[in-house]
């Protein structure tokens, strides 16, 4: 692992925050657009520090989005954040039309998202944003993984041209990257070696990705390669089949609906250029409910455990062959 | 580039090469303008054999003066000018009157408006920015988002840059039953953005009949009162209160009044063309090459 060690908790909106502060001292045509809960999404710093480039618009996601758009075809780096339930599916049709089609400058923070929103319940908990925002022509996508690396993608994705969506979530999770921790917008990262299962996570998932790992490692000596896939879109393809060509089989893990997120950004790849058997942890399309992150991860299957029954799994169809036939009693139904 | 996309040119619908560049602008009175930018709104729906005729054919007096008087500033020899005005198209299936002003200002050769949505142009359907056709400042299409850009524009000259450019936007009427309109319109006055003109085309005819009757968007005035704009209804046929109108709005601006102005504009939808003339149903069709030929006859 490649500096890879657990300094303790921190939440990703703190990267979030310090970054857009950063990028106004760096930029001074970086412009933040706050609709109303600035400070659960951290833009509060921004705003603090830069007032005359902070705008409030209220709490008018599809405005703010446009009048953001406005201003990066003014030449301006357009930040506007909110929870992602609100700042990327209220507005979908601006996203798509004046922020992509335009190919404006605008970034989009999306916070809360996720099940670890927790107690807000399902209103709150943004699961599918990545399915739809992959889907725009000319967006980028990111899920860091924790406080260190949403700095850095924040900072990235400031830095380059173009719409770009950012996710970050509300809770404290495991901090475990470093400022020497090598981040790339579009390269995913393998934080663990290993050649008999590749283990694909994004977001707060990297982490128990890594934990299923070592206990896969010490339980049966199986060795898992562990990639932090952190930007969706563009997606790293030559890493990818890599994986799937040195380990053959894979598991991805993504704190998401597993419907048009990460596992299938992933698999679109894998069919195409290396196809072997995979496995999918995510969200199985279903609403989230209210409860404290932990009590949710674990009621929906978003944890270390998960990850590591998966990869028994997929190791099973490997050895079996990767082209065998699954008998429809073998496809899972989820609970209602 | 464009002269290799197959138009079925009949010599009828061929464009004259008038061009209006900014020197010659003016002088030869608006109501030549007006007439070219029909004259090429008929024959280029005819050529492209879908789109919608009426509201640009509606818009051609109010354009000629924006793009031909005094009041935007603009050139069609360097588009990205810096210190250029922006008139942003929030109505983009209007964009026809827009691409004749933008042909007859120079910004192309009026030739090109043959190729009006053909497989290949640079004019879209809707306007695309990813076309790069000079003179066009945003994308639009999806009704009640260009305002909202046209409000972010104005604020970034206003509130970030601290320049003196000024924004023009163009919205329909039926397009203010969008509800998303009216964040603009909140925000507009909220910021104080005096440098900004939002011009709403009121022919009171949306694609499924008269506004009033598909949805009131009425008072319309009053709505914008209230919302803290500084709103002039005018003829939109009538040049002499469409320069007033745009003299209150440089005024407004100059005094630094604090309010956005709104310009209503009482229009006849297919305004020029009897048979067109204030009917709905000219919304969202093209003429027959019959019906462009009697158009056309009109339009002397």
């Amino acid at each position: 692992m490649k500096n890879i060690n657990l300094q303790g908790k921190k939440t990703t909106r703190h990267g979030f925050g310090e970054a857009l502060v950063e990028l106004g001292e760096k930029h001074d045509n970086v412009v933040v657009f706050g609709g109303d809960i600035t400070g659960s999404v951290m833009t509060s710093f921004f705003q603090k520090k830069f007032p005359e480039r902070f705008f409030s618009i209220g709490i008018a996601e599809q405005n703010a989005t446009t009048i953001a758009t406005g201003m990066a075809l003014s030449g301006k780096i357009a930040f506007f954040s909110s929870y992602s339930a609100f700042a990327a599916f209220r507005n979908a049709d601006q996203l798509r039309v004046s922020v992509c089609y335009n190919n404006a400058n605008v970034k989009i923070g999306g916070g809360h998202s996720g099940i670890t929103v927790g107690p807000d319940g399902a209103t709150h908990q943004s699961l599918e944003e990545v399915s739809f925002l992959r889907a725009l022509p000319n967006m980028t996508v990111v899920v860091p993984c924790d406080y260190n690396e949403a700095k850095k993608a924040t900072i990235a994705i400031g830095e380059m041209y173009g719409p770009a969506y950012i996710r970050f979530g509300r809770s404290s999770v495991p901090l475990f990257t470093t400022d020497e921790t090598p981040f790339t917008l579009g390269k995913a990262e393998v934080f663990r070696e290993g050649a008999d299962v590749a283990i694909v996570a994004c977001g707060l998932m990297v982490w128990p990705a890594l934990l299923a790992a070592e206990e896969l490692k010490k339980n049966l000596g199986i060795e898992a390669r562990v990639i932090n896939n952190h930007t969706i879109k563009p997606i790293d393809g030559e890493t990818l089949t890599k994986a799937a060509v040195e380990c053959g089989c894979i598991v991805t893990a993504e704190e998401h609906q597993v419907y048009g997120g990460l596992g299938s950004a992933v698999a679109e790849v894998v069919v195409k250029n290396a196809p072997v058997p995979m496995e999918f942890v995510g969200m199985k399309d279903r609403f989230g409910t209210s409860g404290e992150p932990e009590e949710l991860l674990e009621k929906f299957d978003l944890n270390w455990q998960a990850i590591y029954a998966s990869t028994l799994k997929v190791i099973e169809r490997k050895n079996n062959g990767n082209c065998e036939y699954r008998p429809l009693t073998d496809i899972p139904k989820y609970e209602k | 580039m464009f002269n290799e996309i197959d138009c079925n040119m009949n010599s009828n619908l061929q464009f004259s090469k008038v061009q209006f560049p900014n020197e010659k602008r003016v002088a030869t009175g608006y109501a030549p303008i007006a007439l070219e930018i029909r004259r090429d709104i008929v024959k280029m729906l005819t050529l492209a054999k879908s789109g919608h005729t009426g509201g640009p054919m509606g818009l051609a007096d109010f354009m000629a003066v924006l793009y031909f008087g005094k009041f935007m500033k603009y050139s069609a020899n360097e588009p990205q000018m810096p210190d250029r005005d922006r008139f942003v198209l929030s109505g983009g299936h209007l964009v026809p009157v827009l691409y004749s002003c933008l042909a007859r200002a120079g910004f192309f050769e009026p030739d090109e408006l043959s190729t009006l949505r053909k497989f290949g142009s640079r004019l879209q359907g809707h306007p695309g920015l990813d076309t790069e056709l000079p003179g066009l400042e945003t994308s639009s299409g999806s009704l009640g988002q260009g305002i909202s850009i046209a409000v972010g524009m104005a604020m970034a000259d206003k509130l970030v840059d601290h320049n003196d450019r000024k924004v023009f936007c163009l919205t329909g009427d039926g397009e203010l039953e969008e509800g998303a309109v009216w964040e603009a319109a909140m925000a507009a006055a909220n910021f104080k953005l005096d440098n900004l003109c939002w011009i709403v085309d009121n022919n009171d005819c949306q694609i499924d009949g008269r506004v009033r009757d598909v949805m009131s968007i009425y008072p319309l005035a009053e709505k914008f009162e209230a919302f803290g704009c500084n709103v002039i209804e005018i003829d939109g046929h009538n040049f002499e209160q469409i320069v007033n109108a745009l003299d209150k709005f440089e005024q407004n601006n100059k005094n630094k009044s604090g309010k956005p102005t709104v310009i209503i504009l009482k229009t006849f939808m297919g305004q020029g063309v009897s048979f067109m003339q204030d009917k709905y149903s000219w919304h969202g069709i093209p003429p027959t090459e019959e019906q462009a030929e009697m158009a056309l006859q009109e339009l002397k």
